[in-house]
Parts: structure tokens; C-alpha cells; sequence
């Protein structure tokens, strides 16, 4: 821990005169096994380390980064981000963060049992998590994959205008992908359990999951194409819920990529939207105390009440847009500089459960999967077309399982046609909770 | 890249406890990227990764430790820690000695990106903002990347394999956003060839931004897409993805072994029409998805998938191929030194048929021409896949119309396969794009000649 900030506090002493200088220093310890038949498939045992330098001089930015921390590689690595620099073109808004004055939420993100949980319980796990899938439900014909992941992560940022500080978290999962099969047909479903150490697992409900969204889509068919009211599963609002976030970033909005442009103040949404990224809220699995540029993370509102109250802001976006970092940088790894994006975003539940939402729906869908969202989504026009599969809604009950079409509308036109937010808050493997969510008219493209 | 003693010598140490099979594989690489976004030329990042990644295959149980330490110790560790991790029962010392392969040669390129100077690879950035904010002052948004990569790696195995590779790769793209009065849109034009800097006596990248801000600009007067079945045709290149999505992944030995594909037991039988042969070939010089050797060491291959409509091979990688006693087709890829390889696709692509594009399209009378798709998906085990229309039209009365906006086409991959009726004779190869699996990505490129399926869905908002 204090090992990583010595490094990243000892590149950043090698800075020269009017050069600001960033060090960002991941090392992580992952684990990864694979079940199959009752056996072990694959056991991998990792242990990475690395560094990304940026260097500011003159408005003009560079990066370098490499996948060593070696003595020899941490000066290489400035001097290469150095050299990059000279080639960008100036910025007046470039920099690296400055010290907020916010402290850090103190968040218990790790879990010190992880360390001492043995190769033999989580190989234990991995291959109970098989046999409870393949064990669920008769029809069950196959596993795709059972795995047990868990990481211990640590990462530390120094800067020159005073920044230094560390994150340390744990986190754990599995996931098992079953098969289910009748006659000719075969479907898929997918069940997870995640947790920070592996008290917080379930492999029994991890299993049920998978085969439960397998099973119940079996005898699918391919629906009418035509206008109907969807009830979206929180697994699906989660991912809507991300892509939204990405249009409401300061960078996305400054650079005129976003449908949300010159809306501040606006009413967006319908007045049961309320939604805020806050990365302080420890039940997000994406929880985190400073941001990737070192600052302290807090709650943001960007809808409130339907109206469009503002962005997320690293350092950069902040200068540009004249205001102050919303604590929202983040960072893919360390091979890349921080940029801006949504860490944990929740909509204010509503009063209702699924089920009382789906008995208000006399014709409807209930969309349980959707497929090919990063293709599907123009987050600049708006525009979604994404693939479904889920559940028809016939006289407020769940009827048919249906599969094959697709759901289509826009960004803009959706926040305006939701006429109910469920009660099921529930946060999900992604940087967002999800909800069920009822949206009127919305096209689905079937036969 | 690592002395073939110590190569060795480590392959013993994965093998002391009773491995049944080695393999040490070593990468370094090396990459530079640049990007130009809002006018200006914003940073370029630089990086290195090297280490390397063994697995010790103990059963039907494959234990696998990576290292970025090259050193003598840090490859014991980390071979011990993957002997481990597969659990082997213990076993005498084993004697590996391993001798190059007479195999493929790496192809050099002509000009390496290492010696050519940053800034005149910034420039290409400038040229294509400047192209492409010249096309119309409609052009709102001009971001550019450029991107070239060195990756050296060498596989040695305890089967006696050594191999050795490198690969050189270089990428540019263009993505514009046109704003008019029904609101922003987008078009993108990349390319990317395993190849040096040469690639820019090809592309001109002035004239890819001026195709992008094309795009951008054509959608701005584009009508919702339609929705419901009909029938679509692809433009040539643009259809690669599909046969990636629709049936590539389904012919991946690991998935047909879990029975998780649709086309699990079916070699030999008719899965397509007489017009498809799909063909998987990692040897197309040049091309973004091609290597020498695969990431297990094996030679790349060309390898017919489906011909004349009947289903001849899957793709394998070591793991799945040994397990059915056959040779690997050299299909056995990973991101990283940090990842386990698996079956993976390189360049896939529809062969050319005889028809000419222009009956295709005359002889159909109403549906959409699809001349670029995006990025697509696939559920294996059903074969029911979706992917983004990035630039498509309406086909009415036999002829190409107005432009429509981005929506999904949803299909199953095998259904796909049986309702092409036409295939033209213009094949080309698609945009350079990148395949993830598992959370891994590698390069993979796609083609096709313009052809029609029968029926699709689009998924559109217009009713």
C-alpha cells in the first residue's frame, strides 16, 4: 500500500521545472477458476503491476505507461510521457487535479478475509456453483461456464500540485451460464452473486437465477412487430442507466456528443425520474473513496424531479466548463489518462414492485435480456435499437416467453414515456443500481 | 526474445510436478497511439508491456500464471504457481528440450512505426480534421486516431515447439458528428492493416475523412428506420460481421464441445445454401486479423468452414484439438501474455459469389441496403444475434433511396445461412475490428461480396 504511493510520489519528484506530473500505480492479485463436469477447467493465478505517467508542459499533454513498476521502467516512462507531450498541441485547460479540500467518504471496501480464503474453498465454490445449476431444474442441459473471480486491488496517485492518495478494495463474484433445453430448442440465462469478500456469496441463488432465466424462455417465439408499454428488469435499466450517464458527462456535452446539449434546466424526463451518481454509496459494487485523478468522490444529482441539473466533471472538464470536478474521473487501467464517466448511478425508487407494476399493464412486455446495446445506441442523436428477449404481458400477468425482435425509441423520448419506477432498487455488477422501469410505447420489431 | 535455455529450463519446472503439458509464452510489446478531438491534437500515450504467461495442462485441468519478471526466478515462480494451480500429482524431473520450428518465417514490413517520427504521425491527424471539416460546415465534430502497435512474441511447448513472432499493426480511424436541424449525427471510417507505416501509401486518410463527414452528413436528412421482416442486402465488406457473429462463433471447438452452439455434431450436414462457402483464414498478408503463428505457436491456416453450404471443420485451438486428436487449424489466440489462449476467429469472410451487385439490388423490391454495420453480438447456443446498422437505406422498387437512421438487425445465425439467395461477384474486405470473447480482445478482420437474406427483422421506431 504505502510501497505503491512512495512510487508514484517518487516519479512525481523526478518532475522538472514548470512540468506537472501525474503517477497513477495499480498492483492487483486476481483469481479466476473454472468449473466444468465437477472438475477444475482452468485455475489462473495473476498478480499485475503497472504505472501511467502524464506530463503537462506548456498546455501540451502526454502518456506513457508500462506494465512493470522496475526501477529502470519508471524513469523510461516519464521521459516517454514527456516526449509525447511535445508532440500534442496546447491546451489551456489541460493540468492534472488540484487538492478540493473534500475528504474522502470513508468506505469499508476491503475485506481482509479474502487474503486467507484458500485455493481449496474457491475451488469448492466455483464447482458447487456447477452442480447447483446443473441440479436446478431438470431441463438444464448443459453449462456454458461456472466461474468463481475474486481480486484484491490496490492503487495509489501522486501528483505535483499535492495530490497523494490511495485506494485498496476486494471484491468477488460468480457466475454461472447454463444451457436449458426442450425437444430442439435450447436457451440460455445467466446467474451471478457478488460481494466484496466471500461471506456476501450465494452460490445457491446464483445457480436458481441461471436456471431460471434459461427455463422460463423456453418455447420462446418471435413476437408481432407493433407499439407496446415494456416493463424493463433492473438488469436492463442498469444498462440503459449507464449509457444515459455517459451522455451527461461534461466531456461528452463540452464536446458537442451528447443529446443532453444546451438542456440544462430543462425538464428531460417525466417528474419521477430522479437520477444521481454517487460513488460514496458503499452498496455499489463500483463504491470507491477518490476518483481516478486522486480527488474525493460525493453524490452528484443529474435529474431531479424530470429536470436536468447538471454534469459529471473530472479536472479537465471542470477547467473547460468553468466549475469544479465533480470527483468523476475514472480510469480504464493504468494505460490510459483518467477521463470523465459515472461511477455508481441510481434512480430514487418508486413504491411499487415488478409485480404491481406488470398487473397495471394489459398489453405489454416484460424485457428480461437485451443484446447488442453498444451497437444499438447513438448516445449523440439518441437513437436505441437493441435486441430482447423476455416475457409478454397479457391482462397485468406474465404470459408467453418471446424472443428474436428488437426495442426501439429514443434516448429524448423514453425519459418522457415512463409511467412508473419500481421499488426493487438493486445494485448490479455494472456502475449503476437497477429498478424495474415501465416505459410507454416503444417499438418492437418482431415478425 | 528470451534465451531457448532458460525457455527450457523453465518448461521443466512447469513440468516437475507431473504437468502432462507445458507451455511458456512471451510477449513484449509495444504501442503508440495519438488522438485529435475537438480541433486539436490532444495527447499522445505511449506504452510497453512484456512478460509472460505458462500453463500447465494436468488432465482435463489447465492451470495458467502470468509474470511481468523475465527473470530466471520470476519464470520458476510463476511456472511453479501454474503447476500448482492444475494440481499435478507429482512426477521425476522432465527434460524438455525445445528447437525452433521450421515453420513460417515472420513477414517484415516495410516501413517499422518505430522509425518514423511522432509528429509526422500527428499530421495525419490534422489532415483528416481539416478534410473533413472542409466537407460542409454541417461537420460539427472531427475526432481522428491514429494507432500502431509492435508485438513480439515467442511460444515454446513441451511438445519440443518454439516459435517466434512479429507483428506489426497500424490502425487510423475518423468518427464526424454533422448537427442540422433534426439534431446530431454520426459517421466513422477506420482502417487497420498487419502491417507498417506503408499503410498510409494506400490509405489516404484526407479522403477516409471526407467519407466520414459524408456519412455524418447523409443521416442528417435520414428517416426513422422501418421496422419488422424483410428483406436486406449487404454492401460489399459490410457484411463480414454478420457471418462473424451469425456463425463464426458458433464454429468454435470450445463452445460446439460444451454443446453451447447451435452447430455442435453437424459437420457434413447442409447448413446454408449451396451459394456460402465461409472461410477462416489467418494467412492473408496484410490483413488486420492475420499472424505467422497463432498464440499457441501454430502456423496461421486458411480453413474452410462451410462449403457450398455444407458444414466442413470448426476452428481449434491446442487445448480442444488435443482432446479430439487432430491438429490445431492455428486458431488458438489471447489478448495478453496475461490471458489463457482459446479458440478465436482471425479473418473471416463469405467467398465471392456470381451474381452482379446491381441485379441484386434491382431485382428486390423493397427492403434495405445495409453498405456498413457496426458492432454485433451473438448468443451461441441459440445462434440469435443483433448487430448496428451504421449506414443504410431504403431499397424501393429495385432501387437504392433515401438514407435511414441507425437501428439493430436482429437474426439466428443458422436461419441466416439458409435464406441468402443472392451473392454477388465483388467481394471486399470490412473495417478492421475487434472481437471480444470472454472479456479478451484480438484483432479480427471480416469480408463479403454484396448479398441479400430474405428476410431479416429491422428494428427501427417507424412502424
Amino acid at each position: 500500500m504505502s510501497e505503491l504511493i512512495d512510487i508514484a510520489a517518487r516519479v512525481v519528484g523526478w518532475a522538472q521545472r514548470g512540468e506537472q506530473v501525474e503517477a497513477f500505480v495499480v498492483h492487483a492479485n486476481e483469481s479466476e477458476i473454472r468449473a466444468y463436469e465437477g472438475e477444475v477447467e482452468s485455475l489462473t493465478s495473476a498478480e499485475s503491476r503497472g504505472i501511467g505517467v502524464r506530463v503537462v508542459a506548456d498546455g501540451r499533454q502526454g502518456y506513457a505507461y508500462a506494465g512493470t513498476l522496475d526501477e529502470g521502467a519508471l524513469a523510461e516512462t516519464l521521459r516517454e510521457a514527456r516526449d509525447n507531450a511535445t508532440f500534442a498541441e496546447p491546451d489551456e485547460f489541460n493540468g492534472v487535479a488540484e487538492p478540493d479540500g473534500h475528504t474522502p467518504a470513508e468506505l469499508d471496501l476491503f475485506d481482509p478475509t479474502m487474503a486467507s480464503f484458500s485455493t481449496d474453498a474457491k475451488v469448492a465454490l466455483a464447482i458447487e456453483l456447477e452442480r447447483a445449476t446443473r441440479a436446478a431444474d431438470p431441463r438444464i442441459s448443459g453449462i456454458e461456464s461456472a466461474e468463481y473471480v475474486d481480486t484484491v486491488f490496490e492503487s495509489a496517485v501522486a501528483t505535483t500540485t499535492g495530490i497523494a492518495s490511495t485506494t485498496r478494495e476486494t471484491g468477488c463474484y460468480l457466475s454461472a451460464y447454463s444451457l436449458a433445453e426442450n425437444g430442439d430448442e435450447t436457451q440460455t440465462g445467466f446467474g451471478f452473486s457478488i460481494g466484496r469478500g466471500p461471506s456476501a456469496l450465494d452460490p445457491a441463488k446464483a445457480a436458481a437465477d441461471a436456471a431460471e432465466r434459461a427455463t422460463r424462455l423456453l418455447g420462446a417465439v418471435k413476437p408481432e412487430t407493433g407499439r407496446v408499454t415494456v416493463v424493463l428488469d433492473p438488469w436492463v435499466t442498469a444498462q440503459m442507466l449507464q449509457i444515459i450517464g455517459h451522455t451527461l458527462t461534461g466531456d461528452a456535452i463540452q464536446r458537442g456528443r451528447s443529446l443532453f446539449v444546451d438542456r440544462l434546466g430543462d425538464a428531460v424526463a417525466v417528474p419521477a425520474f430522479t437520477l444521481i451518481d454517487d460513488a460514496t454509496d458503499a452498496e455499489a459494487f463500483t463504491a470507491s473513496m477518490v476518483d481516478g485523478e486522486g480527488l474525493a468522490t460525493r453524490p452528484t444529482p443529474l435529474i431531479a424531479d424530470g429536470v436536468l441539473q447538471g454534469f459529471l466533471h473530472n479536472s479537465y472538464s471542470a477547467r473547460r466548463g468553468g466549475t469544479r470536478s465533480t470527483g468523476s474521473a475514472v480510469r480504464g487501467g493504468f494505460k490510459g489518462a483518467p477521463g470523465v464517466g459515472a461511477q455508481a448511478l441510481a434512480l430514487r425508487p418508486g413504491t411499487a414492485t415488478q409485480t404491481e407494476l406488470i398487473a397495471g399493464i394489459d398489453d405489454g412486455l416484460l424485457v428480461q435480456g437485451v443484446s447488442g446495446l453498444h451497437s444499438g445506441v447513438n448516445p449523440v442523436s439518441g437513437d436505441f435499437s437493441t435486441g430482447a428477449e423476455g416475457l409478454r404481458i397479457r391482462h397485468g400477468e406474465i404470459a408467453e416467453p418471446v424472443r428474436e425482435f428488437t426495442i426501439a425509441s429514443t434516448i429524448q423520448r423514453l425519459l418522457l414515456d415512463i409511467q412508473g419506477v419500481g421499488s426493487d432498487l438493486e445494485w448490479l455488477p455494472m456502475s449503476a443500481a437497477g429498478v424495474s422501469l415501465v416505459v410507454a410505447d416503444v417499438m418492437m420489431s418482431g415478425v | 526474445m528470451l534465451d531457448h535455455e532458460l525457455v527450457n529450463r523453465t518448461l521443466g519446472t512447469a513440468l516437475r510436478t507431473g504437468g502432462e503439458f507445458a507451455e511458456v509464452f512471451v510477449e513484449d510489446k509495444r504501442s503508440t497511439s495519438a488522438t485529435l478531438d475537438d480541433g486539436r491534437v490532444e495527447e499522445l500515450t505511449s506504452g510497453r508491456d512484456r512478460g509472460a504467461g505458462i500453463r500447465v495442462v494436468v488432465g482435463d485441468t489447465t492451470g495458467f500464471a502470468h509474470t511481468a519478471d523475465l527473470s530466471e526466478s520470476g519464470l520458476a515462480t510463476a511456472a511453479t504457481a501454474a503447476a500448482a494451480a492444475a494440481r499435478g500429482g507429482g512426477g521425476g524431473v522432465k527434460e524438455v528440450a525445445v528447437r525452433p520450428s521450421a515453420g513460417p518465417a515472420p513477414r517484415p514490413v516495410r516501413i517499422s512505426p518505430e522509425d518514423v517520427a511522432k509528429a509526422t504521425k500527428v499530421e495525419l491527424l490534422s489532415l483528416a480534421d481539416a478534410a473533413a471539416r472542409g466537407e460542409s460546415a454541417s461537420i460539427t465534430q472531427v475526432s481522428a486516431r491514429y494507432g500502431d502497435s509492435r508485438r513480439r512474441i515467442l511460444v515454446a511447448n513441451s511438445d519440443g515447439l518454439l516459435a517466434e513472432d512479429d507483428q506489426v499493426r497500424t490502425l487510423f480511424s475518423v468518427s464526424c458528428v454533422a448537427t442540422g436541424d433534426t439534431g446530431l449525427q454520426t459517421g466513422r471510417e477506420s482502417t487497420g492493416r498487419t502491417v507498417g507505416f506503408e499503410l498510409f501509401d494506400d490509405a489516404d486518410v484526407e479522403a477516409m475523412a471526407r467519407r466520414a463527414a459524408g456519412r455524418a452528413i447523409t443521416k442528417l436528412a435520414a428517416r426513422p428506420a422501418p421496422s419488422g421482416a424483410m428483406p436486406v442486402v449487404v454492401g460489399p465488406g459490410g457484411g463480414g460481421v454478420l457471418f462473424h457473429e451469425a456463425c463464426g462463433h458458433g464454429l468454435e471447438a470450445d463452445l460446439v464441445a460444451k454443446s453451447a452452439s447451435v452447430f455442435a455434431g453437424r459437420v457434413g450436414e447442409t447448413v446454408a445454401t449451396p451459394l456460402v462457402t465461409l472461410i477462416d483464414d489467418g494467412t492473408m498478408a496484410g490483413e488486420w486479423g492475420h499472424f505467422t503463428i497463432d498464440d499457441e505457436g501454430r502456423p496461421a491456416g486458411h480453413n474452410v468452414l462451410i462449403q457450398d453450404g455444407v458444414l466442413t471443420d470448426y476452428m481449434w485451438d491446442h487445448l480442444r484439438a488435443r482432446k479430439e486428436g487432430r491438429p490445431s487449424s492455428g486458431n488458438g489466440r489471447r489478448q495478453s501474455y496475461q490471458h489463457l489462449p482459446m479458440v478465436r476467429m482471425t479473418n473471416t469472410f463469405i467467398s465471392n459469389g456470381t451474381d452482379e451487385p446491381d441485379d441484386i439490388v434491382g431485382s428486390t423490391e423493397s427492403g434495405v441496403y445495409v453498405a456498413q454495420l457496426g458492432g454485433g453480438q451473438v448468443n451461441t447456443a441459440t445462434g440469435d444475434f443483433v448487430f448496428g446498422m451504421t449506414e443504410a437505406y431504403l431499397i424501393e422498387n429495385g432501387e437504392i433511396t433515401e438514407p435511414i437512421r441507425e437501428g439493430n438487425l436482429i437474426g439466428n445465425g443458422p436461419e441466416v445461412l439458409t435464406r441468402i439467395d443472392a451473392l454477388g461477384n465483388d467481394f471486399s474486405m470490412g473495417s478492421p475490428g475487434t472481437c471480444g470473447k470472454d472479456g479478451q480482445g484480438v484483432p479480427v478482420g471480416d469480408g463479403t461480396p454484396t448479398l441479400r437474406v430474405t428476410s431479416l427483422t429491422i428494428g427501427g421506431t417507424a412502424a
